[in-house]
């Protein structure tokens, strides 16, 4: 009995080694795994991407997805068990994780890639830029006409009565708080940096806060126009162009002041396939990989060369369109890195006030 | 007398003493019980002990410590008095642990760990690191404070300073909003009013302290834990919001109260052990009183997590109540109807359990939102004219958190129900007793290790709910895990992160201790 039981115990073993060895992938160089945001977003870069770098390279791309969580990265590199090769981050969470040395520091003679060509190319030194994005307000034109034309309106009840959607979170909020207040946008960030400025932008969401609705996910602004939860939303300019081009949703985008910002290509530390990495950024940062991506969603390409081959009817609803760049508010990463906590902390004690 | 020879020894057939023999089998037995629960005992260590005794560590041992990188600065730092700013040789330290941060690329590591402290430092020291390279030779203190005019100030110094323990008290403070003194923004003035509601509902604490130790003791010794515990949270609740002046004579006083009152009722042999608990708190009012005194209250625009904890904790009572008092009368039903239909019924109140929580929680945004079901339901009745804020609100977070526990509370009465013979009550009414004196005094009672279990089960799963608030309540009804998520996945601070978890823990375990006590966790019955 006993050695039978040793036998089915050692044959078990043997099983599931077999079972763990297979597991594994076959062959390094032959797959990657890229991980990015999900919904449409992911799907713009599945079709501009991933599938031809898949047919021109014959590597198996594998696609996961996460909602920006630095622990994951950490937890993988400090185990040093990493699955991802690359992924999309935003800019407050590569510069953090950068910091962290949980980033590969990008060689940009490696990627064969001019960086003086990507908008912010040299705001990083652990990531690439591969789109630019923008939080926008947005209206609903069968609701509102005419509608609001400038952030001041966003805080104008007299004239827009009506729900506002925001985002849960202080970021983008306290700058257009003080651009409606007066501030210049060349100064915004400067006179947030002082308690007077940051007494002063919460002094201005004050003025709306009866009438908010904070908004957490992406998805949900569109949503809340569609459903009339709300008159005037803020939003991410993609997903309300999605909602125009897909749905046939009423719905339009104010530019003024909007919220500039970029998402990026990193690739986590030590992991086993670096340099194939490299070659899938180097590979979605081509000009004409870049600029097919616009058919997917609206947002800008960072390679500026990208630009000649988009779509010229598309081109005026990119952030990086000349008439929506003239008001823009560059968002100030290292700003967020350093007052990120303590006004968020703040917020949160305002909210619940 | 004879003297016992090895003859009298019973022995087994095999010649050994039964003594012996006993205790062998006794041994295997042990040893094969042991072997069948092994796998469990490694699987809950592994995956749930060693995760909570990490996170406890990390709560004090500071996962972010820098006292390596800037091993020179502390040293140089070791001496100095906290007057002033520290002399060249901290300056020369300093500019010399940074320059090897450069290297080493630890700068924007040390500049993060001392944000936490002084907000806005981080970039700072960035900045410093990037030029201090270019710094050949000295004097250092004017070139620093040349390169930002931060390192002319106290309060840098003094954090750099408490960032050289390795046991940090940081993060503990930061979740109960409080701050060493140098941190603190001297700017603005204290409200030094006294804060009603804290009072009310320290009072009101007293009084259900007082209830249930009346309720609980015929004679008094045994009502010692009760009172030490109601008077304590009473206390916490007093001082926790009051401007720190005093909660601080608040504290001294209570804590003197209470080491008198332990002497003067030690001279009685029954209040023995009311005395050591009075002992105790009078030990714990040092404690808090030396917290007090160290460290101050935060900003109040700065002021979150105290009341997040205490949202916690509102919540999960405000749910386990809802829930016992829906699931009380149906657990009843459902003990008292034949079988076959009970069993109907039954699967019915299953239900929720065969479908995800997400899926339940989706399910009551689509019914609570503004032109949802029930909106779109009382419009149409002419009930309301415009939709009820029933979505985003403490309201609908109750809705929901109360369908998904209701079976938890249910279940464990339910099964205990079932054993309580229906001929009790019968021979309560024979004996004269109305229904509801015979329910009250005979049935009632019965329930209760099925009541106190269930409620203890929604209460604790309650502590811990994190989708459902973020999805149907507002940003007022967020609760503390969902801070623990942020703070570990956006804010990558795990030393706050941990330090909420152990928050959390041990109020529940103090908790569990009192509810222990009242009840007697020997007498619950989970079914």
């Amino acid at each position: 009995m006993k050695i039978k039981l040793g036998l089915a115990g050692l044959l078990m073993t043997g099983v599931a080694a077999i079972a763990l060895s297979a597991a594994k992938p076959a062959a390094a160089e032959d797959q990657l795994t890229v991980v990015s945001w999900g919904g449409a977003y992911q799907e713009s870069q599945r079709e501009a991407f991933m599938k031809p770098f898949q047919k021109d390279t014959g590597t198996k791309i594998t696609e996961e997805e996460y909602n920006g969580e630095i622990a994951k990265i950490r937890a993988m590199v400090q185990a040093k068990s990493v699955t991802w090769d690359v992924i999309d981050i935003d800019t407050q969470t590569a510069l953090a994780a950068c910091a962290e040395g949980i980033l590969e520091t990008i060689d940009w003679k490696k990627l064969g890639l001019d960086r003086s060509k990507f908008i912010g190319g040299d705001l990083q030194d652990c990531a690439v830029p591969n789109i630019v994005y923008a939080t926008v307000i947005a209206y609903d034109t069968t609701k509102l006409n005419p509608g609001p034309t400038s952030i001041k309106d966003l805080f104008d009840l007299q004239k827009f009565p009506g729900k506002r959607g925001l985002q849960n979170n202080p970021f983008i909020n306290l700058e257009w708080a003080l651009i409606a207040d007066g501030v210049s946008i060349a100064d915004v960030y400067k006179v947030l940096n002082t308690p007077e400025g940051v007494d002063r932008a919460f002094k201005k969401l004050d003025t709306i806060k009866s009438e908010v609705v904070w908004w957490t996910a992406g998805a949900q602004p569109p949503q809340l126009l569609a459903d009339g939860q709300v008159a005037i939303t803020s939003a991410w300019n993609g997903r309300i162009y999605n909602a125009v081009q897909k749905d046939k949703k009423p719905f339009k985008i104010v530019w003024d002041a909007q919220g500039f910002d970029w998402d990026w290509w990193s690739i986590p530390k030590d992991g086993p396939r670096v340099d194939l990495a490299y070659k899938f950024i180097t590979y979605s940062s081509q000009p004409d990989k870049m600029a097919n991506q616009t058919k997917y969603i609206s947002y800008g390409p960072a390679n500026k060369d990208a630009i000649p081959n988009v779509d010229p009817a598309v081109l005026p609803n990119l952030p990086t369109a000349p008439d929506n760049m003239t008001t823009a508010l560059i968002v100030d990463p290292q700003f967020w890195a350093d007052k990120g906590e303590e006004l968020r902390t703040r917020f949160n004690a305002w909210l619940a006030k | 007398m004879v003297a016992t020879t090895a003859a009298d020894i019973v022995r087994t057939a095999d010649g050994i003493p039964l003594k012996e023999r006993l205790r062998q089998v006794e041994l295997s037995r042990k040893i094969r019980a042991f072997g069948l629960v092994l796998p469990l005992f490694l699987f809950i260590f592994v995956s749930f002990g060693f995760p909570i005794v990490v996170m406890l560590s990390n709560a004090v041992d500071d996962p972010e410590y820098i006292g390596d990188p800037l091993m020179h600065t502390m040293e140089a730092l070791r001496g100095w008095d906290g007057e002033g700013v520290p002399d060249e040789s901290a300056f020369a330290a300093l500019a010399a642990d940074l320059k090897e941060a450069q290297k080493t690329k630890t700068t924007a590591l040390i500049g993060k760990r001392l944000n936490y402290v002084l907000s806005g430092i981080r970039s700072k020291i960035i900045t410093t690191g990037r030029k201090v390279e270019k710094l050949e030779a000295g004097p250092f203190k004017d070139a620093l404070i040349g390169i930002d005019p931060v390192w002319g100030e106290r309060a840098t110094w003094q954090a750099i300073q408490q960032a050289d323990y390795r046991f940090t008290s940081l993060y503990l403070m930061t979740v109960l909003d409080r701050t060493w003194p140098f941190a603190s923004n001297a700017t603005r003035v204290e409200d030094d009013s006294v804060k009603v509601n804290s009072w009310l509902l320290a009072i009101l604490a007293l009084l259900a302290a007082a209830l249930i130790a009346s309720r609980a003791s015929r004679d008094w010794s045994p009502a010692g834990p009760y009172l030490f515990a109601g008077a304590l949270s009473a206390f916490f609740l007093m001082v926790i919001q009051q401007p720190d002046a005093i909660a601080r004579y608040g504290v001294a006083g209570t804590g003197i109260v209470a080491a008198l009152a332990s002497v003067i009722v030690r001279l009685h042999p029954v209040w023995r052990r009311t005395s050591l608990y009075l002992l105790c708190s009078a030990v714990l009012c040092l404690a808090w009183f030396v917290v007090l005194s160290t460290t101050v209250s935060v900003d109040p625009d700065q002021a979150v997590y105290v009341a997040i904890i205490v949202r916690t904790f509102w919540i999960s009572v405000l749910v386990t109540l809802v829930t016992l008092v829906l699931g009380f009368p149906v657990a009843y039903l459902l003990a008292s109807l034949p079988i076959r239909t009970s069993n109907l019924l039954m699967i019915l109140v299953l239900l929720p359990f065969w479908t995800s929580l997400l899926v339940r929680t989706t399910a009551w945004f689509v019914l609570l939102q503004d032109n949802g079901v029930i909106n779109d339901t009382l419009q149409f009745l002419q009930l309301a004219d415009h939709p009820l804020k029933l979505i985003f609100s403490r309201f609908g977070t109750i809705v929901a958190m109360t369908h998904i526990q209701l079976p938890f509370t249910l279940l464990p009465i339910y099964s205990v129900m079932k054993t309580i013979p229906p001929s009790h009550v019968r021979a309560a009414r024979s004996l004269g007793a109305g229904p509801f004196y015979a329910f009250w005094r005979v049935y009632f009672p019965q329930t209760m290790p099925g009541l106190a279990a269930g409620c203890l089960l929604t209460f604790i799963l309650s502590l811990g709910y994190y989708i459902t608030p973020a999805l149907v309540g507002g940003p007022t009804d967020q609760m503390v895990s969902g801070f623990i998520a942020l703070a570990i996945n956006q804010e990558n601070n795990w030393g706050k992160a941990s330090a909420l978890g152990t928050i959390l823990l041990v109020a529940t375990m103090i908790l569990y201790f009192v509810y222990n006590r009242l009840i007697g966790i020997d007498k619950m019955k989970f079914g």
